[in-house]
């Protein structure tokens, strides 16, 4: 069976500095799988050379087998994959109604049609209100995205991710700058949204990781130094030494040892 | 339990809401079409036809314009090369009836404008939306200037610099229409205007209208939703240059001349002007903005040396004060008018109008003096203002503008707190009134 996602020796230089230095990563279908590793490791980068956002120097990514290393965001979308961002990136003047309907519009063939009239696109409707109601923005329906809370619009984000029905999502920090409370309903969220899906999430918090992951990558100066379980990663030496005595459990207070 | 409640709940409220907004543009349109169809015959004058009749064009070159504007984010400096090589495309083919050598009723030559801006679109279009944002702007201002230089190059398609002329009234009148008469003209254009403005206004509700404002607000995002930005705004172009073409083909007809001038810079800048005054956020601003521009351009310039001054301080107060144009002015309106709460804002709105109004006449009275003094002088320097008649070069008149100035200014500065105090008292009830609603 192909991974959903296959990288072989990417690499990816900015002029003379290398950044990510030869990552080899096989995700299954169906895994929910976390990148993991400190500041400067390059997981946004490795996030942008899967979505087309940068291009790899060298090396292959794959998509169900398919190469997809330096295509155009808006080809790999249409091939199935997409991507949330650790800044917020909505249509900040549109409805959050609207926003879920642009993101739905594509998936359902309706292309750069002009001759369609929205109103009467019933499933695009419908698609769009399953999706705010998946979020939890039922209330906020017609409420310009930008005036949204923060939180809301972290659901947002993971909205128009998942509304167009991609087989793959990735998630960059979904629940960055969250309070505790929201991190919970953002997790809960995630599962949700992502069942019966391929799921790659770039997080900062622990407990986000070990309660979401099947398995985690863990990144260091654009190198894969460690992929495996949430425990085998716990226990992993390597890890720990990368991680310079910090730690990688749940609660701090308890990750002394 | 209260989300199975929602889930039946709301797909009928969004078709109230629909069906409730379908009746209000029924009305909208119908209004609209009355006004086109009433005016000319409250309006009578030859002046007053003329002046309908480059509004209609104005409105349907504004809304095209503000097709790339407002609702796609694209800022361009050479609108006016479509409009413009469309009206050329639109007088040869005019010419043509004319010599019978092609066969075409006068009523749809604004669609060989629209086709022949369009094909312009494609053309021009394919370079200018390889980019966007400020790059966009400049390839845009570059290309109106090239259009515009082989205006000259090319004598035999442009005319030189005298233009091409033309004939309107040619072939058979049918059911008496010959579009001799100026009247019949405007009803020409009225309609013409009435079905662009229909159709841009639906073009805004499909899937390309609303995909545009998504790479408006989000060029990049637009691109991981599956969209290829380049296209839509390719696309938007050819669409908005087809509009820009059917106001040209509607100015060979009302003007019966067509010159360098139709594709040149004062044009470009002239819609984007009317575009802003107007307002770029709704989809009406522009139409305020077109009849505006008219009134200044065409009315206030039979009136006036100083009406471009006039436009360019209107411009500039705009811009600085109201930077959503006119029509966002209008549009706080309306939350106060369904809270029936509008009555509370008049008698401070009337202050600061005709503390405003004080404040006009002492614009115009110091202007139309300096222009007397400056650039009028060799005539004489008596003269008349709004029924008054007095000597520019003496003390009285400047002083009656000085003393103008400091009652407008005092005026203003006592009005100008009491509408915010009014504004801010009114929102805190409404807050009110609708908190205690949920």
């Amino acid at each position: 069976m192909t991974a959903a996602l296959e990288l072989s020796k990417v690499r990816k230089q900015f002029g003379k500095t290398e950044i990510i230095r030869g990552i080899n990563l096989s995700i299954a279908k169906g895994e929910r799988h976390a990148l993991i590793g400190p500041n400067g490791a390059g997981k946004s980068t490795t996030f942008n050379l899967i979505s087309g956002r940068s291009t790899p120097s060298s090396g292959s990514v794959k998509l169900n087998g398919t190469e997809i290393g330096g295509l155009k965001p808006f080809v790999i979308n249409r091939m199935g994959l997409s991507r949330s961002f650790q800044i917020t990136n909505i249509f900040h003047r549109l409805s959050v109604f609207e926003n879920l309907r642009c993101a739905v519009l594509w998936s359902l063939g309706y292309k750069y049609s002009f001759w369609h009239r929205l109103a009467r696109l019933h499933d695009a409707r419908q698609r769009a209100e399953e999706v705010l109601e998946l979020i939890g923005l039922q209330r906020q329906r017609d409420i310009q995205a930008s005036l949204l809370t923060y939180a809301e619009q972290r659901a947002l984000e993971i909205g128009i991710t998942i509304a167009g029905g991609a087989e793959v999502i990735l998630l960059d920090e979904p629940t960055a700058g969250m309070s505790h409370s929201e991190t919970d309903q953002a997790v809960e969220l995630i599962r949700n949204v992502t069942a019966g899906k391929t799921l790659v999430m770039v997080e900062h918090d622990m407990g986000v990781v070990f309660g979401l992951a099947d398995r985690i990558s863990v990144l260091v100066y654009g190198e894969v130094i460690a992929t495996g379980t949430p425990e085998a990663i716990r226990n992993d030496s390597k890890v720990k030494e990368a991680y310079l005595g910090g730690t990688l459990d749940e609660n701090p207070t308890e990750g002394a040892h | 339990m209260k989300t199975t409640m929602q889930q039946s709940y709301e797909p009928a409220a969004a078709q109230g809401r629909h069906a409730h907004r379908q009746l209000a543009h029924y009305a909208i349109w119908s209004f609209t079409a009355l006004m086109m169809l009433v005016l000319p015959l409250c309006f009578s004058s030859r002046f007053a036809i003329a002046l309908l009749s480059q509004m209609g064009i104005a409105i349907i070159f504004a809304l095209s314009y503000n097709m790339l504007l407002g609702q796609s984010g694209m800022l361009s400096f050479g609108h006016a090369v479509y409009s413009g090589l469309g009206a050329f495309i639109a007088v040869h083919v005019l010419n043509g009836v004319g010599a019978g050598k092609v066969w075409l009723p006068v009523s749809l030559l604004p669609l060989v404008g629209g086709l022949g801006g369009a094909l312009f679109g494609v053309l021009f279009g394919y370079v200018t939306t390889k980019k966007a944002g400020t790059t966009f702007a400049m390839i845009t201002l570059g290309i109106g200037e090239m259009v515009y230089a082989s205006s000259l190059m090319f004598p035999d398609f442009f005319g030189g610099e005298g233009g091409i002329s033309t004939d309107r009234v040619v072939g058979h009148a049918v059911f008496g229409i010959t579009y001799g008469p100026e009247r019949q003209v405007y009803y020409l254009i009225a309609a013409w205007c009435l079905l662009s403005m229909i159709a841009m206004y639906a073009w805004t509700q499909t899937p390309l209208g609303r995909i545009a404002n998504a790479v408006r607000d989000n060029p990049e995002r637009a691109e991981f939703v599956g969209y290829d930005t380049q296209r839509v705004r390719y696309l938007v172009m050819i669409l908005s240059a087809f509009f820009a073409g059917i106001s040209g083909g509607l100015s060979v007809i009302n003007f019966e001349i067509v010159s360098a001038e139709n594709v040149g810079a004062v044009q470009s800048g002239g819609v984007l002007l009317a575009t802003f005054i107007g307002g770029s956020g709704f989809f009406f601003g522009p139409v305020i903005g077109a009849v505006l521009y008219v009134l200044f351009a065409v009315a206030l310039s039979s009136l006036t040396h100083a009406w471009l001054l006039y436009l360019g301080l209107f411009f500039v107060l705009i811009v600085m004060f109201v930077p959503g144009g006119v029509a966002s002015l209008l549009m706080k309106q309306v939350p106060l008018i369904a809270a029936r709460k509008l009555g509370r804002m008049l008698p401070s709105y009337a202050a600061a109008l005709s503390a405003g109004l004080i404040l006009l006449a002492a614009l115009i009275l110091s202007v139309e003096l300096i222009y007397k003094l400056q650039i009028d002088s060799d005539n004489g320097t008596t003269m008349t203002l709004a029924g008054f008649g007095f000597d520019a070069a003496s003390l009285k008149p400047w002083a009656v503008a000085a003393a103008l100035w400091l009652a407008g200014a005092l005026g203003w500065r006592t009005a100008l707190p009491r509408v915010h105090r009014a504004w801010d008292d009114v929102q805190a009830e409404m807050a009110e009134t609708a908190g205690g609603g949920v």
